[in-house]
């Protein structure tokens, strides 16, 4: 049965749209297969514009490693805009791949790749458009199996509903497993059609299918207990975690786009894992333990892919890039490596207790020196360490006095408000941090024209974290803070003018907590928001808070619970979490001690440096710390072709 | 400093790049192919490279123009090939000579486009064409960040044809190879030479223009393919091949 492309009919409608070579593929790097000789094919959704969804990396490897395997296919398909979505739906086009335009609904399994909780909205337009039906319990054997992966899946229960299954942790090896056994059902004639292909998937313990278990509530309106309905599947399903980096070098051959996206550069995660243990990072607690891409392997990496894409910058990807044991080493011989080539290098994420200035010189030195930025989280002492970051003042303003010593000038700080037990004294000192920074660069350089920018979002608590009992500030009580720090920043005369001041008001976070936190209950509320036009919530333009609170009003009637229920409530240690039967390896009487430990102000150390404190992954997931140094260096190339 | 230009295609679906969009995968693949590029002066080094009168976005293309520098000397039709190569097919590179004589945009005099107008009854097109030539002047509207603008479209025009419907032949080299079979609907083909002027008379510009003077109002949007641009030879109405100046004052051999 081979499938036909929709293209023709796509691209009389590409005249009348934004930005249309978003929808014609034919980027560098990718892959058609065909199609029928394949016997398992994957379409892979990054829920959100192509802008955004081409450079996410998860989407990129998995794509790689299932098109690798003989047999097998995977393709990509992005959100529509709203402009297209009309024609689409004008014209009878369904949503479709951009690798060889094919429809959705032809495929096994329609995967979608979760970074954040507001693309779930756009995951049921893209359902629609497909012709798929929006809940799993209308599906037929013609239907996709819709999966759900990346970090937000780690609590899939606000779109249960909508999803036949979703797998929690590292994707590489599951996405394999999953393969093989849609195979082995396909091969023997599709027995018990896609229910019994959903219980073999349940049974291996590693994929979660919502519709065998049946989530009981208390009077109260909390859950009473989760209990599997079918014989095998197990009470708790498991993450995954691959060990050993180096064995899973992807992506080899990156995805360059012809149009323009938000990433562009040449990534390479140099670990995965963080133990810093900061409370509130969710991808710090999901993603233990720290398992480190050796310098070898990294410099094999970067080599090969900028010989296959030609980026000029090089991104050095992890949850905190200067904790890898050999960051020098791997900067340096990066940057000896490029300097003729002058490829940039770049690290998204450093911590200011990370930061050496020798660092940050061979970052800048093939490219451009762009501004520093931090981010101490908490604008007082007491703050960060209720959140576990440790990082002193003291420390914070010597390392900014190195960097305006050695000829930077902006630094950019990230701060969060609304985090547990804050008050609006803890929120100021963000103010004086401010100050203290500029003063210390007017000081060092003897210039007036030294510049601070911070930066401050709302907390929102996430599950599988210390914080996740935790009550959520509410949007009205965080904008009356987030106005006195403004009020006290403005009112400076001495250093007002050289703070910039950038924040987001209080509404979206209340939104993500209620999808973040959420349970079954919640997915009455996406599905009245998609119908009501709800779309691209994570765009400023098309995000309705209003239509938001509207619909949770509806869709939670007869509940006994609202949205204050699920955001600034807080929990008690006796409550069953919407998540607690999937498991992310995390002891939850350990989570419930740290909660305890920063209510109290207490700080832990990390695991990677001190002994363990036992939060439970290495034994429960049968892992382990894998770091370095290995004492080895990136060897320089020798030069070819010249 | 060596200097080249290289004559490039925006073919098929790729039609839909966008100048910036091009610029930046050109770029990249002069990277990829490790072209020895000459970079300009200053904080933040750009290779040189300069563009010339790129079609619109949605616009295919047989004649794009380009001129890079190198820091060292290569073989025109060998750099030519490779960065064809490094390139996603559909953008392709098929024409590449060494500098030898200045002022290359001014010879781009002209436009030939081809307008595919499916839908379209061609007898219909004929008469259109036949109308609109008929005028001297005709205005049309386009609208532009600074509103609407109105101007002669018939002026610019240097020929224009209703050629013989046909679902092979030019049209689809013209269009690419990722498109599938026609289906035996009418169709109606344009050819339109069009002189670079300002205003610049866009094919989108003379498409109004026959709606204004004919009530031509094709179904569907139209095909456009840019075929050529270069020096205009006034009494046969073709443009001809702007490189061949270059390729003349090549030293024999
Ligand atoms: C690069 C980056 C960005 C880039 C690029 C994003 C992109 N398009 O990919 C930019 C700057 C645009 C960005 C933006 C944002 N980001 Co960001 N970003 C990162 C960063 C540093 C790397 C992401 C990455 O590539 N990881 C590596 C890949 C391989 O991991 P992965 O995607 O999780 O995929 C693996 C698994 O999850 C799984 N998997 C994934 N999808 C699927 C699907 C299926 C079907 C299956 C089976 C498995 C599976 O398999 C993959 C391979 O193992 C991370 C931190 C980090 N190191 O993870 C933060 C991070 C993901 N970002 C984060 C946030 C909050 C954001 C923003 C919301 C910020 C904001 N307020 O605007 C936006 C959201 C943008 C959006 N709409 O997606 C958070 C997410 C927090 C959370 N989950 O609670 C993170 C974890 C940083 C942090 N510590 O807070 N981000
Ligand atoms: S169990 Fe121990 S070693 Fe493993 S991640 Fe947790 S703290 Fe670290």
């Amino acid at each position: 049965m081979t499938v036909e492309s929709v293209f023709p009919r796509l691209e009389a409608l590409l005249p009348h749209v934004q930005k249309p070579i978003q929808y014609v593929g034919g980027e560098l790097n990718s892959t058609v297969k065909d199609w029928d000789a394949c016997d398992v094919r994957w379409a892979l959704m990054y829920p959100d514009a192509y802008e955004v969804g081409l450079p996410n990396q998860g989407v990129m490897i998995l794509y790689e490693v299932l098109n690798e395997r003989e047999g097998v296919l995977a393709e990509r398909t992005y959100s529509v805009w709203p402009d297209l979505e009309a024609l689409m739906r004008e014209h009878d086009v369904p949503q479709f791949t951009v690798d060889a335009h094919r429809p959705v609904k032809a495929f096994d399994v329609f995967g979608l790749s979760f970074s954040t909780e507001l693309g779930y909205t756009n995951m049921l337009t893209a359902l629609d458009l497909a012709g798929i039906p929006l809940e799993a319990k209308d599906r037929t054997d013609e239907d996709p199996i819709v999966l759900a992966g990346g970090h937000a899946a780690f609590n899939p229960e606000p779109i249960a509903d909508f999803l036949d299954c979703a797998v929690i942790g590292d994707g590489e090896q599951a996405v394999l497993d999953i393969t093989e056994i849609i195979r082995a059902w396909k091969a023997e004639g599709r027995p018990g059609g896609r229910d019994e292909l959903l219980l073999r998937l349940a049974r291996t313990g590693g994929v979660y299918v919502p519709r065998f278990y049946d989530v009981e509530y208390l009077a109260d309106g909390r859950i009473g207990r989760v209990v599997p309905n079918a014989p095998g599947v197990p009470w708790r399903v498991s993450k995954h975690t691959v060990m050993d980096l180096d064995e899973w070098p992807y992506p080899k051959q990156p995805l360059v786009p012809l149009a323009e996206t938000v990433h562009e550069r040449m990534s390479v995660e140099i670990f995965r894992g963080c133990t810093r243990g900061c409370r509130f990072c969710q991808a710090g607690m999901i993603t233990r333990p720290v398992r480190e891409r050796s310098i070898t392997g990294i410099g094999e990496m970067v080599e090969r892919g900028l010989k296959a894409t030609g980026f000029e910058e090089v991104g050095l990807l992890s949850l905190s890039s200067a904790d890898h044991t050999e960051i020098g080493d791997i900067a340096k011989g990066l940057a000896d490596r490029y300097t003729e080539d002058k490829i940039g290098l770049s690290l998204p994420s450093t911590r200011v207790d990370a930061f050496n200035i020798d660092l940050a010189n061979e970052l800048s030195r093939n490219g451009r020196r762009s501004g520093l930025t931090f981010a101490p989280e908490g604008g007082s002492e007491r703050m960060r360490k209720v959140i576990n970051k440790m990082v002193s003042e003291e420390d914070l303003i010597r390392t900014v006095a190195t960097a305006y010593g050695n000829g930077w000038r902006q630094v950019k700080l990230y701060f969060m408000c609304g985090l547990p037990t804050e008050t609006d004294e803890d929120v100021l000192q963000i103010g004086e941090m401010a100050k203290n920074v500029i003063q210390k660069g007017r000081e060092v350089t003897g210039q007036n024209d030294i510049r601070c920018t911070v930066s401050i979002g709302g907390f929102v608590p996430k599950p599988h974290t210390p914080f996740q009992w935790a009550p959520q500030l509410s949007a009205e009580a965080t904008d009356a803070r987030l106005a006195k720090l403004r009020d006290s920043i403005r009112g400076d005369r001495k250093y007002g003018k050289n703070i910039g001041y950038r924040y987001h008001d209080g509404k979206p976070g209340i939104v993500e907590g209620l999808l973040s936190r959420g349970d079954r209950r919640v997915g009455a509320i996406i599905r009245a928001v998609y119908e009501d036009g709800g779309r691209f919530d994570g765009w400023r333009e098309y995000f309705s808070y209003d239509r938001w609170m509207a619909c949770a009003e509806k869709g939670l009637a007869g509940t006994g619970v609202d949205v204050d229920w699920y955001t600034t409530r807080e929990r008690s240690y006796e409550e069953v979490l919407p998540w607690d039967h999937l498991d992310s390896g995390l002891d939850k009487d350990w989570l419930w001690e740290d909660w305890q430990d920063a209510l109290e102000e207490v700080e832990v150390d990390d695991c990677r440096w001190t002994p363990c404190f036992d939060c439970g992954v290495c034994p429960q997931m049968d892992t382990h710390i894998q770091i370095g140094p290995t004492g080895k260096k990136m060897l320089p190339l020798t030069v070819v072709n010249k | 400093m060596q200097r080249i230009r290289l004559r490039y295609t925006k073919r098929g679906r790729l039609r839909f790049t966008s100048h910036r969009d091009f610029q930046r995968a050109f770029e990249r693949a002069l990277r990829r192919s490790a072209v020895p590029m000459a970079y300009s002066a200053g904080f933040t080094p750009h290779p040189k490279v300069s563009y010339a009168n790129a079609a619109p976005t949605g616009v295919a293309s047989e004649a794009e123009y380009l001129e890079i520098g190198l820091a060292a000397v290569r073989d025109p039709e060998q750099l030519r090939a490779q960065l064809d190569e490094s390139l996603p097919a559909g953008l392709d590179v098929i024409d590449a000579v060494e500098v030898r004589t200045p002022n290359f945009v001014e010879r781009l005099e002209a436009s030939e486009w081809l307008v595919r107008l499916d839908g379209v009854e061609p007898v219909e097109a004929a008469l259109a064409v036949a109308r609109f030539l008929a005028e001297e002047k005709v205005e049309v509207e386009r609208r532009t960040k600074n509103g609407v603008r109105v101007f002669d479209a018939r002026g610019a025009v240097a020929a224009l044809e209703a050629v013989e419907s046909q679902v092979d032949g030019v049209t689809d080299t013209a269009v690419g190879t990722d498109r599938d079979v026609r289906t035996g609907r009418a169709c109606a083909i344009l050819r339109l030479v069009v002189r670079h002027a300002t205003p610049a008379v866009r094919p989108d510009d003379v498409l109004s223009g026959l709606r204004a003077t004919a009530d031509l109002a094709p179904p569907v949007p139209a095909e456009v393919t840019r075929l050529a641009q270069g020096p205009l030879d006034e009494e046969s109405g073709t443009v001809t091949d702007p490189l061949a100046l270059d390729r003349a004052a090549a030293p024999a051999g």
